[in-house]
């Protein structure tokens, strides 16, 4: 066996696994935009909890999530309660609505997704992008369609905060060699209450906490995993030279 | 305390077990990288078996309730992400760890004579563990989950005649659902576990009778000093015992640094829509098995159908396989390393890895038709590498064995 054949399972693999399998997963069209993920930031998750409770939390659900979990931001049972909790009694609830599922399929044509892993499915840039996306269509049953989703079921509920949004056109030669409208980019025709950089600072908070909220063990998952294997690479060290010792008679 | 063992020894055979298996077990000294697999394979089982144990204690085959109770493991339950990382991070490792111990087989002759029982074994092992691990994954039940198992059981009902009855019967039910999911959790938590054990006791027994092979492919029995002892044999216990743990470190640097710091590993080992809960009316866009799997896969849908039927790919899937039972019956060569081969055998184990490899990156990525034809080529390939090998491996060049093993 030469070394240059024992190299070719691990290569091949290191090829395997490089390839961009999110990408293949989504098939999205659009770019998306890099989500201002920074899972310390305890104040920037703070707010973005606070939008997440005031804004989602009517129409979708974080099922798995309980309130009580906040208490890993930094903030006390107190605070949780005066300030975060309108959709429950007590903090160790989780995350429901009141809303039916029956009832809300019936407005919206589908049920709003539970949140709770949504940035672990689509991907945080995914959500940043498509809460900034949305833009006036008048042919949509809600006026508003959006450019990650295209067709969404969703109405743009933050639209006083950020303006509305119009799309502008380019037309394109398609595959078919006909031309086709597609949208450039979108332009702000009415303004919200929020700026632009306000705006995304909002959204950059909320897509951070939700990402939090993904997994909130992630912190305590990487401090241990720093311990476990530093530990490791100190037993490699003893177990080296405990084979060295007893193989020392072999020839 | 001698006493005590004399005492179970006339009742047990305690000490006799320790010198047959490992005190007095002589294994080849000349071990290499090659062979830290097998050991580091039943480390990985035994991760599995406890932290599935774990993992049954707070999770609920129920169709209603299984996705928020893997959720509730991974915040509610203390440790439980750890539990749950290590056995998802345990499914793909099992694999990795299996196919470069069925790869060294193939380098050195492993499974030549008169070690075809071994290998046998073996390949039952591979493929109770490939059920092990398509029951499994529809626990979480994800889409992902659903919708994986929904195409593997469909493709049992491309089998002529029987086939939508045997479909039905596996499901339990029309489509995969709570039904489906309870039988899948009896077979994967006790069923398939059981049989595992089963044949990987029998697996060891059969190596322990026959003896361990080495990178030269020659044995060392027929050497032996004045008290039966292979010349070039060392006890199992304590050297390969303190080797294998330095084995064991390495692999779990790497395993814990996938749990901590990747355990998605990019999507590969967790599926980004396997965070989506099961939905029967919601087909996925790209329904992609795990990576362990896609290889068959590619091999599946490279097959164009026939006769308006599937069942061409879903038998060469099948076939892809169960060939490599017959395996040592097809290789002819005189020698068993590849160290003392021909040109031939090189080039044709080298394709094979090429088209193994490549056809489990296919299986990931959408069928278009240039990669369905790139599929076809790497599946022909595939079968050539068994079916041809009675005559490359019989007409191959080859150079003299050594009378006793080569260390360095």
């Amino acid at each position: 066996m030469s070394p240059k054949q024992s190299l070719i399972a691990p290569l091949l693999l290191l090829v395997l696994l490089s390839l961009p399998l999110a990408a293949v997963a989504s098939g999205a069209a659009v770019k998306l935009d890099p989500a201002p993920i920074n899972l310390n930031d305890k104040e920037s998750l703070q707010r973005g909890a606070r939008v997440f409770v005031n804004y989602c939390l009517s129409c979708h659900s974080a099922s798995y999530m309980r309130y009580t979990r906040l208490t890993d931001l930094g903030l006390t049972e107190a605070q949780i309660k005066d300030n975060l909790l309108f959709a429950a009694e007590k903090t160790g609830e989780t995350m429901t609505i009141a809303m039916r599922p029956g009832d809300a399929k019936q407005w919206f044509g589908a049920t709003p997704p539970d949140l709770t892993v949504i940035t672990r499915s689509r991907g945080p840039d995914w959500v940043y992008t498509y809460l900034r996306t949305f833009y006036r269509d008048d042919s949509r049953p809600t006026g508003w369609n959006n450019l990650v989703f295209d067709k969404v079921g969703m109405p743009h509920v933050l639209h006083e905060l950020q303006g509305h949004q119009v799309p502008v056109m380019r037309e394109v030669t398609g595959e078919d060699g006909k031309p086709h409208l597609v949208v450039e980019r979108l332009q702000l025709a009415k303004a919200g209450r929020l700026t632009l950089i306000e705006y995304d600072a909002m959204i950059g908070d909320l897509v951070n906490y939700m990402t939090w909220m993904g997994e909130p063990a992630k912190a305590q998952r990487m401090r241990t995993g720093v311990a476990v294997v530093l530990f490791l690479s100190l037993f490699f060290v003893v177990a080296f030279y405990l084979k060295k010792e007893f193989w020392r008679d072999v020839h | 305390m001698q006493r005590l063992l004399e005492w179970i020894d006339a009742r047990f055979p305690l000490s006799a077990t320790w010198k047959a298996h490992l005190s007095e077990y002589y294994a080849p000294k000349n071990f290499n990288f090659w062979y830290y697999f097998g050991s580091l394979a039943l480390l990985v089982l035994v991760i599995q078996i406890v932290t599935g144990i774990f993992l049954t204690m707070h999770y609920k085959p129920d169709a209603n309730h299984a996705f928020a109770s893997v959720e509730y493991i991974m915040r509610d339950v203390p440790y439980g992400w750890l539990i749950r990382y290590a056995h998802s991070t345990g499914a793909s490792a099992f694999f990795i760890v299996v196919y470069l111990h069925m790869f060294r087989a193939l380098l050195y002759g492993s499974h030549r004579k008169p070690r075809e029982l071994i290998w046998i074994f073996g390949v039952l092992i591979y493929l109770a563990l490939m059920a092990e691990a398509f029951f499994g994954y529809l626990l979480p039940w994800g889409q992902m989950s659903y919708w994986g198992a929904q195409v593997i059981v469909n493709l049992f009902a491309a089998i002529p005649i029987i086939g939508e009855d045997l479909s039905i019967w596996i499901r339990g039910d029309y489509v995969v659902s709570d039904a489906t999911l309870n039988r899948f959790f009896a077979f994967h938590v006790i069923a398939l576990p059981l049989v595992l054990l089963g044949l990987v006791a029998a697996h060891i027994v059969a190596l322990h009778e026959v003896g361990s092979n080495n990178p030269d492919g020659v044995e060392i029995k027929k050497k032996k000093d004045g008290q039966g002892r292979p010349l070039d044999g060392i006890p199992f216990h304590p050297y390969y015992t303190v080797k294998d743990i330095l084995g064991v470190v390495v692999f779990l640097i790497v395993f814990t640094a996938i749990l901590f710091f990747a355990p998605e590993m990019g999507g590969y080992f967790l599926e980004a829509n396997n965070f989506i809960p099961a939905d029967p009316l919601k087909t996925p866009e790209h329904i992609a098995p795990v990576w362990y799997f896609t290889p068959y896969y590619a091999i599946l849908r490279a097959v164009p159908p026939m006769f308006g039927s599937q069942f061409p790919g879903v038998l060469a899937m099948g076939v892809a396989v169960l060939i490599f039972f017959f395996l040592p019956w097809l290789d002819r060569s005189p020698v068993k390393s590849i160290r003392y081969r021909g040109p031939k055998y090189k080039i044709a184990l080298t394709l094979f890895v090429i088209a193994f490899i490549g056809l489990g990156i296919l299986g990931i990525l959408p069928a278009t038709s240039l990669y369905t034809w790139i599929a076809r080529v790497l599946t022909v390939i595939y079968f050539a590498f068994f079916l041809l090998m009675p005559w490359y491996t019989r007409y191959d060049s080859h150079k003299p064995e050594p009378e006793r093993v080569t260390a360095k």
